[in-house]
């Protein structure tokens, strides 16, 4: 599956391809700006690794490797657009302006979410697999029935891609045009499972079966994804419904902190998957075609210390929530049960300071 | 004329008129729900009256239909959603429970699930396999949903408009064979809240707490028993979760006996979760062991004995003698 065509506009060398159907519209600052991006997620990420390893998180989903899909998938993003993520879409919470330490909280176990949805229209991580898809569907459907010029975009990977709610999603976006575009991230492993466990085609291929548009994008070329998406995400504003993204990419680390993957992969795909680096290739463009000075790499580097310096002082500081607070917002109204809970913890001295 | 004779189904077709006329908000999902009017024609007419943006005919897709649902009320909308049969929720189940039932939770109060999802339940209608059954205990089981159940046009007609108005997700089990019959439906009088159990006959020397299809089954037997000299107290529950217990207790202190009795299978049931909690509230009060009239630990039997699965006045008779002979 390697071997199929897909839209690429930077190499894995740093150089510029010309593509028949897709033009980069990025200036050089701008693209600089994408390698900022993918820096400091990398750099988080490897804080947030670090911060599990020490017992301060309870689990991670890291996102190496993949930082070219996400922040260009993010860059095409409207604030008015809407986005249903999993549980790993750390670099399209970047883009929609959540704090970092947001992104934490789930995985700290101080929360079930994290942000408010509606303020940053990201929705909270979707951990049963496949689920958000839908979700993201009848928002769209909602925007077509306010006629409102925005869109949806939901995140998935190649394993959610057996999910039957992902079908089901696909067959609602078909038949009702909906605005919205499903962005597959390839990373070629669900856990343990090869992609060639999911699927017997290029998954971009599905999208036929549905009636939309579906295309394949080198998910490790940030340029290519970005204007793929833009491009996607225009025609559901506009009225022209759904397509399908498959953004070949690669997950270089972990499934999450307790998986293990040299039990089922070898070194040797890894290594192949490693000239194919996301950030690399950008910083030798820019290096190359541009003259961009080594210094200023360095200042996005130490930028991204600084950042990672005050996530994990954010992190360490975070309280746990009040044991009544397990009984908020279960419901809107008033309910019995919840009250006899609530009763019942305080009585036993655990109701805090209230 | 506002008190008119309609059946069950009609009041509920009514009710739903009523709530998409007030807000522009609510929308009606389900299968074969538009032209056709719904297999048991609930939502006969309301596509042709507001359009099918309004009343979506949904691919034959029961995770998607609730899946979207989720999505709509997340952009604001009322969406109401019809389960075809009982029968057909499990693809939905996960949805249900994953998403419905925890977006409020999981988002801090930002995401409001006000979503009815309508399901046909409940046998006695002599349909084939899964067009039957009694999955309400899974959802009463499930933190973040309420359980209604009308059993009566008048507060099917209003019991709908409050489930749809609630910020709360609502299962909202309609007893199917019920659905033919005529109440007075008075549209300017609402029905007491859904949360508040009524009784539906008053007496004094048995509790039956029963819902749905059976609180009809339960108001024949307190009338076989007053025959006998036995005056049976029938409560129907109207909300399946949460249970009105401030009103079984009350009735229990006076009484000392109850039978509770439903369709469903009996393990892990509301009927069993009645009987635990009553025990425990009215333990002083009781004067015999709290007996269940069910279904049985069976798959939903052919419908051609349906009839010796199902609750009848028999058997209720007959857990009515258990706790009467009991003294103490």
């Amino acid at each position: 599956m390697d071997e199929v065509p897909m839209i690429q506009l930077l190499n894995p060398e740093g150089e510029r391809v010309s593509n028949s159907e897709y033009e980069s519209s990025l200036s050089a600052a701008e693209i600089l700006g994408l390698y900022r991006d993918m820096a400091i997620i990398r750099r988080l990420c490897n804080e947030a690794t670090s911060l599990q390893r020490q017992g301060q998180l309870a689990l991670w989903a890291p996102v190496q490797g993949q930082e070219a899909a996400q922040i260009g998938a993010g860059h095409a993003l409207l604030p008015n657009d809407f986005t249903f993520p999993s549980y790993r879409e750390h670099g399209i919470a970047w883009k929609r302006g959540i704090p970092p330490l947001d992104w934490l909280r789930l995985f700290r176990g101080v929360t079930m979410g994290g942000w408010d949805p509606l303020q940053y229209r990201h929705s909270n991580p979707t951990i049963v697999i496949g689920n958000q898809a839908l979700n993201a569907v009848g928002y769209a459907m909602g925007i077509q029935r306010d006629g409102a010029d925005e869109a949806v975009m939901t995140f998935f990977g190649d394993g959610g891609s057996s999910q039957g709610d992902i079908h089901e999603a696909c067959v609602f976006a078909g038949v009702f045009n909906a605005p919205v575009v499903f962005f597959i991230q390839n990373n070629h492993w669900a856990i343990s499972e090869p992609t060639t466990r999911q699927s017997r085609i290029p998954l971009f291929h599905r999208a036929s079966g549905y009636g939309f548009p579906g295309v394949r994008v080198d998910g490790n070329d940030v340029l290519a994804v970005y204007e793929v998406t833009k491009r996607a995400l225009d025609n559901a504003r506009s009225g022209n419904g759904p397509s399908l993204i498959e953004a070949f990419t690669y997950r270089m680390g972990a499934h999450t902190t307790s998986d293990d993957p040299t039990r089922y992969r070898l070194e040797a795909e890894l290594e192949t998957w490693r000239h194919r680096d996301p950030l690399e290739r950008v910083k030798s463009y820019l290096v190359r075609t541009h003259g961009e000075p080594q210094s200023t790499f360095d200042e996005i580097a130490a930028d991204a210390d600084h950042m990672a310096l005050d996530l994990r002082e954010g992190l360490l500081s975070l309280p746990d929530p009040a044991p009544l607070s397990m009984f908020d917002h279960v419901y809107t109204e008033p309910h019995p049960l919840i009250e006899a809970g609530r009763r019942e913890l305080i009585d036993l001295g655990f109701g805090g300071e209230q | 004329m506002t008190t008119e004779n309609l059946t069950m189904a009609k009041a509920i077709n009514e009710g739903l008129r009523r709530a998409m006329e007030k807000d522009p908000k609510v929308l009606l999902m389900g299968e074969d729900i538009g032209k056709l009017g719904g297999v048991f024609r609930v939502t006969d007419g309301l596509q042709k009256d507001f359009g099918e943006l309004r009343v979506v005919d949904a691919p034959l897709a029961e995770s998607g239909i609730v899946g979207a649902a989720v999505g709509l009320a997340m952009r604001g909308y009322r969406p109401v959603c019809e389960i075809q049969f009982d029968g057909f929720v499990y693809p939905a189940f996960d949805q249900i429970v994953s998403q419905v039932a925890k977006q409020h939770a999981r988002s801090g109060g930002v995401y409001k699930m006000a979503l009815v999802i309508r399901i046909p339940f409940e046998g006695g209608i002599g349909a084939i396999e899964h067009h039957s059954e009694s999955p309400e205990s899974y959802f009463a089981h499930t933190a973040g949903l309420r359980v209604y159940s009308p059993t009566n046009a008048y507060d099917a007609y209003w019991m709908i408009q409050e489930a749809i108005a609630s910020d709360d997700p609502v299962i909202f089990c309609e007893p199917k064979s019920r659905y033919w019959e005529k109440a007075e439906v008075d549209r300017e009088t609402p029905a007491r809240p859904a949360t508040e159990a009524q009784i539906r006959r008053a007496g004094s020397d048995v509790t039956v707490v029963t819902y749905g299809a059976s609180v009809k089954t339960c108001l024949r037997a307190a009338q076989a028993a007053e025959g006998e000299g036995r005056q049976l107290e029938v409560i129907d529950l109207r909300s399946i979760s949460p249970v009105d217990y401030p009103t079984l207790a009350a009735s229990v202190e006076k009484t000392g006996r109850v039978v509770v009795v439903s369709e469903a299978p009996p393990v892990a049931s509301v009927a069993g979760d009645i009987a635990a909690t009553l025990s425990e509230m009215c333990f002083y009060s009781l004067r015999a062991p709290i007996v269940r009239v069910s279904g049985y630990h069976v798959p939903y039997p052919p419908s051609r004995i349906e009839e010796e699965y199902l609750p009848n006045v028999d058997r209720i008779l007959d857990a009515v003698d258990r706790v009467m002979e009991c003294e103490s």
